[in-house]
């Protein structure tokens, strides 16, 4: 992305941005899940990145108003949102440090692109590309689905990290109340793949070597996987025309007449089209005797596992202190701003069309501007107000519920 | 209530019962400890309550620093329950039954004073009793437990025949009746209870999940139980700090309460925690490279060859390795020049701005200051899998077993470990025993130094912590040296 390096992200286009783009009242009404502020939001940590790599903790705000004024002062390159302590976190010297315990917090997830490196042939590293983002589109689908069916969670935020990667935060009142304990074991039912560079099978999720697959990932494979197999690891980034990946994908069938004669096949013609291959293995399959045949056919499920199930950063999740980046910041080294996705259109999102600041304040000097004085809410100008809007009317479910047990609370009374 | 009658049918043993009942304080052997004991306690009786449980718990917890398993931890729970806080059966004859539960509800009650009052101390006091609730729980006499379920509400609703037809086969697949009962039983139970009461279930997935709700067979009931424990225990222990500062003033009890906490603290033993080794034995960046070869168990050597070949570590790499140094007694100064050497393609600039602070930070020079351990065996196989670009964790248990036996021979095979060994030692990751594993390695590449099958790291110990190997092989290496030395002195070899 030549473009995108040369994007201008001087202290003074950052200003800008703040002062009359940042949409912080949505940010505010998102955290608090009411309009007065609460708890949720006063005892809420942020932590600033400012220029020159300095980390600034346990920065608290009463209001959107007071967290404005503080961000545009400071100015920071970036700013990450923390858990919601039992004080307020600017008090934090002030009380006893028993006193000063996180005690609410999102459950968020993160899934980055490093993680699917060994998997792809487009890119490598920090790069992203359309093709690419259907290993992120496949994910999303998946633990979008997994976690409203399974868990039972409605308030689902997925924001885009701004270069390689995409944010999951849940704001049910369950899910922001779960212990250090209970986020470990909500992730141990989510992960998969498992085992560093030198682990090749990576999927063990079988109960015993033959049992069924557990039910919540038989369901992701029918309905999901079985068809992003194909059409990503296949005929997109066609990943077993080359030899080290298909030698690698090879391994993890049992030793046996099967991956013997692949092996020498394959040997002979390596840079064979990888749907070829993987027909190739289907045959050799139907041809084996029956009990290789029952194993192999198990083995298969698992490779489609490995292949396209979401590689999660398990350690964001499993901490309630664990600080990720604000929606709506600016990815310092893309300047695209870290945007609200629809789960349902994911398909659809282009990374690439994603508003930068550049842009957006370009935007804005378009518009002519009647009125002098303070901005607010100059994002409806600009190409940044259909992700504004997401963001706020998934505020305003959370408000609606609280609304609601609210209401509840005072007729049992 | 008509249960307990159905099951019991002879009028007479049913209304001793009742008799037997209404006079017992205790009736259950196990106690969930809901309420705090109300009569008067002498303060001998305090502290005697308190140092007896107090010896069991510290048992428990040394058996889990020992790696050993659930059945050995059992049998060593039992057999330490009997000598200081023997618990029986109604059905025990001749036993003060009364007195003993007494003593174990006081006990009790002594030791959340003792240990609510720091984080750490509340951790391992929970992890202690769930223990001690689990051993007793299993071996309850059946009846008995299932009595002791009814007069508590654990919040559970049962299944109805409805859901259990329409998930019928999600429920067999997620949770799959052992083997000698599949096929033709009837239907098992199921207790549906919210996710967040069996996170154990969840995170291995041993439960069928639906809209937030766990549906539990009735075999893994237990679960739901110790969670209940721990989750109840967790919250008194809250409520008993916030009431400790009123016992301030009280001169009899206060001494009496750090010192049990002291006791608790000092009774496991945490050699490799901290402090780097003894004094003289410092050592140096340019000293690692050789060191590694001689004396480091595997999963350092795999960091060690992973950081020569990449130039980087990731982040739980660097914290494994580093802290591992760290304990070796490689000194602030001499870890920056190492890390800084290491990263030879990393500009200066970066270097200094994202990790000399983190390397500062494990040494206790940054943050909270705190002076962080080296990871513990039990640390690394369990905390922080390594995820798939990762090369930390433990070689024996992350690895596949093709790469695992290359990387044996190419690291050991100089110092004696050959093929033949491989299959001995494979056997051992097969079954899971991965300390063992290591531990026939040490054993196999310092033969020479005269160490036999079964010595472990001396007095036939496994290993446990990857600088306890480490150390242990050079303490073999000087020792044999000094031996050779004063050979020398006496006879001029040819």
């Amino acid at each position: 992305m030549p473009a995108a390096m040369q994007e201008d992200l001087s202290p003074e286009v950052m200003l800008a941005f703040y002062r009359r783009l940042y949409p912080f009242k949505s940010l505010f009404t998102w955290l608090n899940h009411e309009h007065t502020p609460t708890k949720q939001f006063i005892n809420r940590e942020f932590a600033f990145t400012l220029a020159g790599d300095v980390y600034l903790r346990y920065q608290s705000f009463v209001t959107a108003d007071e967290m404005k004024k503080q961000v545009c002062q400071m100015n920071p390159t970036r700013f990450e949102i923390g858990p919601v302590y039992s004080a307020r976190p600017r008090d934090r010297k002030t009380v006893r440090p028993t006193a000063f315990q996180p005690q609410l917090r999102e459950l968020v997830f993160d899934i980055d692109m490093t993680d699917y490196d060994s998997i792809r042939t487009c890119c490598q590293d920090a790069a992203i590309c359309a093709r690419c983002w259907k290993f992120i589109a496949v994910a999303v689908r998946v633990l979008d689905s997994s976690i409203r069916d399974q868990f039972g969670y409605k308030h689902l935020l997925w924001v885009y990290s701004g270069r390689r990667g995409i944010h999951l935060w849940i704001s049910d009142a369950e899910a922001m109340e779960l212990t250090d304990e209970q986020r470990r074991a909500l992730v141990g039912w989510m992960t998969v793949i498992q085992g560093g560079k030198d682990m090749v099978k990576k999927v063990n999720v079988r109960r015993g070597a033959a049992g069924p697959l557990p039910p919540s990932l038989q369901a992701v494979v029918d309905s999901y996987l079985k068809f992003a197999f194909p059409d990503i690891i296949l005929d997109d980034q066609n990943l077993f025309s080359v030899r080290e990946r298909w030698e690698e994908m090879l391994k993890l069938l049992p030793p046996g007449k099967v991956r013997n004669e692949l092996q020498e096949e394959w040997d002979m013609d390596s840079e064979r089209a990888s749907a070829d291959k993987w027909q190739d293995m289907r045959d050799a399959i139907k041809s084996a005797d029956s009990k290789e045949k029952s194993t192999l056919k198990l083995v298969v499920q698992d490779i489609v596992l490995q292949y396209t199930y979401p590689r999660l950063d398990a350690e964001v999740s499993k901490h309630r202190n664990h600080l990720l980046k604000a929606p709506f910041c600016v990815h310092p080294k893309t300047g695209r701003v870290c945007v609200p996705v629809d789960p349902s259109d994911i398909d659809n999102f282009n990374p690439e069309a994603v508003p930068t600041v550049g842009q957006l304040l370009q935007e804005l000097n378009n518009v002519v501007t009647e009125t002098e004085g303070e901005h607010h809410s100059d994002w409806e100008k600009t190409s940044l107000k259909p992700y504004v809007d997401m963001m706020d009317k998934h505020a305003q479910a959370l408000m609606e519920e609280v609304r609601k047990t609210k209401r509840g609370a005072d007729l049992s009374w | 209530m008509f249960k307990s009658a159905h099951r019991k049918p002879g009028q007479n043993t049913y209304a001793s019962q009742v008799e037997k009942y209404s006079t017992l304080k205790y009736p259950h052997r196990l106690n969930f400890y809901d309420r705090p004991p109300l009569d008067d306690i002498t303060i001998e009786e305090f502290e005697i309550c308190a140092l007896d449980r107090l010896r069991l718990l510290a048992e428990i917890e040394s058996s889990y620093a020992r790696n050993r398993t659930w059945e050995e931890l059992k049998q060593v729970a039992l057999k330490q329950s009997e000598h200081y806080l023997p618990l029986n059966s109604n059905t025990a004859k001749n036993k003060n039954i009364e007195a003993e539960r007494r003593k174990d509800h006081i006990g009790h009650f002594v030791l959340r004073l003792a240990f609510c009052r720091t984080e750490e101390l509340r951790r391992r006091f929970v992890k202690a009793e769930l223990a001690l609730f689990k051993v007793r729980y299993e071996s309850d006499d059946r009846a008995e437990r299932e009595e002791f379920l009814q007069s508590r509400d654990f919040g559970w609703d049962a299944v109805d025949d409805a859901e259990l037809k329409m998930y019928a086969e999600q429920l067999a697949a997620a949770s799959p009746p052992p083997m000698s009962q599949a096929g033709g039983k009837a239907l098992e139970k199921y207790y549906k209870v919210r996710w967040t009461r069996v996170p154990d279930l969840v995170e291995k997935r041993r439960v069928f999940l639906k809209g937030g709700m766990a549906y539990v067979p009735a075999r893994e009931q237990s679960s739901i139980i110790f969670e209940e424990f721990q989750r109840s225990l967790e919250k008194s222990l809250q409520l008993t700090l916030k009431h400790l500062p009123r016992l301030d003033e009280d001169t009899r009890i206060v001494p009496l309460l750090d010192n049990l906490s002291q006791g608790f603290m000092a009774g496991i033993s945490s050699e490799w925690s901290s402090a780097p080794e003894a004094a003289g034995d410092e050592i140096t960046a340019d000293m690692i490279d050789g060191l590694a070869r001689k004396h480091f168990p595997m999963c350092m050597r795999h960091l060690h060859e992973s950081l020569r070949r990449d130039k980087h570590l990731k982040h739980h790499g660097r914290l494994q390795y580093g802290l591992f140094l760290k304990v070796l007694g490689l000194s602030i100064d001499e870890a920056i020049v190492f890390w800084r050497r290491s990263f030879s393609t990393m500009q200066d600039d970066k270097f200094n701005k994202e990790y000399k602070y983190n390397i500062r930070h494990s040494y206790g020079l940054e943050g909270k200051r705190a002076n962080y351990p080296a990871r513990s065996c039990q640390q690394i196989l369990t905390s922080d899998t390594p995820g798939s670009q990762d090369s930390h964790g433990c070689p024996f248990r992350h690895f596949s077993s093709e790469n695992l036996q290359t990387g044996l021979l190419s690291m050991y095979s100089s110092q004696g470990l050959g093929a033949s060994d491989l299959l001995e030692v494979m056997s051992y990751v097969k079954n899971g025993h991965y300390h063992v594993a290591c531990t026939r390695v040490f054993e196999i590449t310092h033969s020479s130094q005269g160490v036999k099958k079964g010595d472990g790291v001396g007095n036939g110990e496994s290993v446990t912590h990857p600088n306890q190997y480490a150390s242990r092989s050079r303490e073999l290496e000087k020792s044999s040296e000094s031996v050779k030395v004063e050979g020398d002195g006496d006879v001029t070899m040819g």
